[in-house]
C-alpha cells in the first residue's frame, strides 16, 4: 500500500530578527498509510505542532521550510499554488486543533459551519449540505444532533465542540487528518471518548492520521507507528509496541515513566513508585548544539555522548529506530 | 396508604422537553441594549426626531421657503417658533431641515464606514507591504485637519448636499479604519479563523465571513457615533456659509441667522437645540449599543 502521506527530511526554521536562521524541525521523516495512525510524542516544544502546521503549509509569520518534502499521495506540498492548497485543505487533508474552546466560530451555529465545509468541497445544496451536518453530528455521537445543529458554540460543552470540530475536520471525507493533540484541553473521561471516537471514524473511512500528543499512554492505544521528537529532532521511532514495550532512548524511558499506573488493591502486584519526571527542561530555540539536545538531561550520559554529534537515527531491530550512543548498552 | 407503601411502582414519562429556543448573538445584544437606560433613551429620542422629519409635514403644512410672516416675529399662534430674517417660518424649517441633517448624518457616516472597513481589512488581514501602504495613506489623512480638508473639498465642487456628504466621509474615515485594522489584526489569529483555513476557506471568506462578523461590534459603535459627527460636521460647514443654499438643514438655519441673533434669539435657538438633541440622542444609542455588544462592561454593570 502506498503512503497517504510521507515526509522527506523536512526542517522548519525560524527567521530571527538579524536575518539569522533558528533551527526549530530538523531532517524529520515518517510517513501514514492509509487507515493507519503515526503518533508525533515529546514535550511541549520540541516541534510537534510545528510539523502539523508545515503539513497543513499554515505555518506562522516568520517561520520557513528550509528543506525537504512533504508529499500528500505523491503530490509535493510545499511546490503547490495557493488555489491548490486550499483545495486541498479540508478535502485532502485537515486538521483538528488543540483547544475546542475558541476553534469554532462563536457567531455562527455548528450546523452552518459543517455546511460551509461541505459546500466548499462538495457540492451540494443547502438543503443537502444541512441534512449531512446533521448526520456527521449523528457519526460523532452527538445525541439529538437535529436539535444540536442549530446551537451555537458556546451552548455546547467542551467534549461536544471537540466532537464538533471532529465532524468538521472529517466532513470533507479527508485523506489525512491531523489531530493537534485533540484532547489535551478535555478531562480524562472524554479524552477515552475521543480517542475512541476517532478509532472507530478511522475504520469505516480509512483516513491517515497523524496524531500529536505528550500523552505516551493515549498513543499506545491507537497509533500505529510512533515517532519520538526531542528538541525538534526524532530521537526514536517504530512501531508502538516497539517503541512502547523495549523503548531505548532514555528520554523516551523517560516519558514512560511519567505515565502514571492504577497501583491500588490488594492484587497489586507492583510495588508502590513515586511518580518519575524527567529533570530539567527542552533546550530553548537558538541553544542547541551538534551535540546529542537530551545530554543536559541524560543520566546515562557518558564519554561518548559528550564528545561525539548527535548520532543518526539508526536501526537496531526491524521497526524501530534509535538515536543515542548508548542504543546497544541501554536494553530494557 | 403513604406513598412509600404504594404498591404500584412510580411510572415517570419522559418529560416532553422544550425545544431549546434558539439565541443567535445578535438578539442576545439586542435584549441587551434594551436594558441600557441610556440606550433607550437615545433610542426613544431618535425616534422621535426621525417621525417628526418623516411625519411633521403632514401635521404642520407650512413651506420651510415660503415667507410666512413679517421678518423676526417672535413665537406666537401664527409662526409657533417665529420667523427668520426672511419671515419664513422656524417650525417647517426645523422640519424640513431635520431631513437634510438627517440624510447628511447617516449618509455620511455609511461612506465614512464603507472606506474605513474596507482599508482597515485590507491592511489588518494582509499585513506586511499592503498594512504598510495602507497605514501610510490612513496616517495621510489623520494629519489633515478635517474641517480644513472638507472646506477645501466643498469649496472646490460646489456647495451641494451630495458634495458635502462625500466631503465629510471622505475626511473622518480614518478612526473606523484603524478600528477595524486593530480588530483584525486581533482576531486573524486565533483558532477559529487558523480551523477555518485549515478546512479550506480562502481569503474572501475569511475576511467577509469570519472575521468581519467578530470585528463588527466596536466598527458598529464608532458608525453610530460617526452620524453624530457628521451632523456637526454638516452643521460647522453650513455655519461658516458653505451649506447648500437650496437644501434647508439645521447647520444651514444657524448659519443664515447668527447675525441676528441678539434681535431673533428664536431663529438661531431651536435649530442650535435640534442638532445638540439628534447628536445626543445618537451619542446614547451608540453608548447603549456599546454595552450591549462589549462582554466586559457587561459584566461590570
Amino acid at each position: 500500500m502506498s503512503a497517504v502521506l510521507e515526509v522527506k527530511n523536512l526542517s522548519v526554521s525560524l527567521i530571527a530578527g538579524n536575518r539569522k536562521l533558528v533551527p526549530v524541525l530538523e531532517n524529520l521523516s515518517f510517513s501514514v498509510e492509509a487507515g493507519q495512525t503515526a503518533a508525533l510524542v515529546g514535550e511541549s516544544g520540541c516541534g510537534k505542532s510545528m510539523t502539523a502546521l508545515a503539513i497543513m503549509r499554515l505555518l506562522p509569520e516568520g517561520f520557513v521550510v528550509t528543506g525537504g518534502n512533504i508529499l500528500l499521495e505523491g503530490e509535493d506540498i510545499l511546490t503547490l499554488s495557493p488555489k491548490r492548497m486550499r483545495a486541498l485543505r479540508g478535502n485532502g487533508m485537515s486538521m483538528i486543533f488543540q483547544e475546542p474552546m475558541t476553534a469554532l466560530n462563536p457567531l455562527f451555529t455548528v450546523g452552518d459551519q459543517i455546511a460551509e465545509v461541505l459546500r466548499w468541497h462538495q457540492d451540494l445544496s443547502g438543503a443537502e449540505a444541512h441534512a449531512r451536518a446533521i448526520a456527521l453530528l449523528r457519526a460523532v455521537q452527538i445525541p439529538a444532533p437535529e436539535r444540536r445543529v442549530t446551537a451555537y458554540p458556546h451552548q455546547l460543552s467542551g467534549g461536544m465542540r471537540q466532537r464538533v470540530m471532529i465532524a468538521m475536520a472529517l466532513a470533507g471525507r479527508p485523506r489525512l487528518l491531523i489531530a493537534d493533540e485533540p484532547t489535551t484541553a478535555l478531562d480524562v473521561t472524554v479524552q477515552a471518548q475521543i480517542f475512541d471516537l476517532l478509532a472507530e471514524l478511522q475504520q469505516e473511512t480509512r483516513t491517515a492520521i497523524v496524531l500529536i500528543t505528550h500523552d505516551l499512554g493515549a498513543v499506545a492505544e491507537l497509533a500505529n507507528e510512533i515517532m519520538v521528537l526531542y528538541a525538534g529532532r526524532c530521537i526514536e521511532a517504530g512501531k508502538t509496541e516497539n517503541v512502547v514495550g523495549h523503548p531505548r532512548h532514555p528520554y523516551t524511558r523517560g516519558l514512560l515513566g511519567c505515565v502514571p499506573h492504577l497501583k491500588l488493591g490488594p492484587h497489586s502486584t507492583r510495588p508502590w513508585s513515586d511518580l518519575a519526571e524527567i529533570p530539567g527542561m527542552v533546550p530553548p530555540l537558538g541553544a542547541r548544539g551538534t551535540d546529542c539536545a537530551f545530554l543536559a538531561r541524560c543520566r546515562a550520559a557518558n564519554q561518548t555522548c559528550r564528545s561525539h554529534p548527535q548520532p543518526a537515527l539508526e536501526p537496531i531491530a526491524s521497526d524501530h529506530e534509535v538515536s543515542c550512543w548508548r542504543k546497544t548498552e541501554l536494553v530494557a | 396508604m403513604t406513598a412509600l407503601e404504594r404498591s404500584e411502582p412510580l411510572v415517570i414519562e419522559a418529560p416532553e422537553l422544550p425545544a431549546q429556543r434558539v439565541v443567535s448573538p445578535a438578539w442576545i445584544a439586542f435584549s441587551q441594549f434594551l436594558r441600557s437606560p441610556s440606550g433607550v433613551i437615545g433610542a426613544g429620542l431618535l425616534i422621535i426626531l426621525v417621525a417628526v422629519t418623516i411625519f411633521g409635514p403632514m401635521l404642520y403644512q407650512v413651506d420651510p421657503q415660503d415667507i410666512a410672516g413679517a421678518p423676526f416675529t417672535a413665537p406666537s399662534a401664527d409662526a409657533w417658533l417665529g420667523t427668520d430674517y426672511l419671515g419664513r417660518d422656524v417650525l417647517a424649517g426645523l422640519i424640513y431641515g431635520g431631513r437634510g441633517s438627517l440624510t447628511v448624518g447617516i449618509v455620511a457616516a455609511l461612506i465614512t464606514i464603507i472606506i474605513g472597513l474596507t482599508v482597515g481589512a485590507l491592511s489588518g488581514f494582509f499585513g506586511g507591504i499592503v498594512d504598510a501602504a495602507l497605514v501610510k495613506i490612513t496616517e495621510f489623512f489623520q494629519v489633515l485637519p478635517p474641517l480644513l480638508l472638507a472646506m477645501v473639498l466643498v469649496t472646490l465642487f460646489g456647495p451641494k448636499l451630495s458634495t458635502i456628504t462625500v466631503a465629510i466621509g471622505v475626511v473622518s474615515w480614518t478612526s473606523a479604519a484603524r478600528i477595524t485594522r486593530a480588530e483584525f489584526m486581533r482576531l486573524r489569529n486565533l483558532d477559529f479563523v487558523k480551523a477555518s483555513r485549515a478546512a479550506g476557506a480562502g481569503n474572501a471568506y475569511l475576511i467577509l465571513q469570519v472575521l468581519l462578523p467578530n470585528a463588527l461590534p466596536p466598527v458598529i459603535v464608532s458608525a453610530t457615533l460617526a452620524i453624530g459627527v457628521a451632523i456637526l460636521f454638516e452643521s460647522g460647514l453650513s455655519f461658516l456659509g458653505l451649506g447648500d443654499p437650496n437644501t434647508i438643514s439645521w447647520g444651514l438655519m444657524l448659519g443664515e441667522n447668527r447675525n441676528y441673533i441678539l434681535d431673533a434669539w428664536w431663529a438661531v435657538t431651536f435649530p442650535g437645540a435640534a442638532i445638540f438633541l439628534a447628536v445626543l440622542a445618537i451619542s446614547l444609542v451608540g453608548d447603549g449599543i456599546n454595552d450591549a455588544i462589549n462582554p466586559r462592561l457587561r459584566r461590570r454593570s
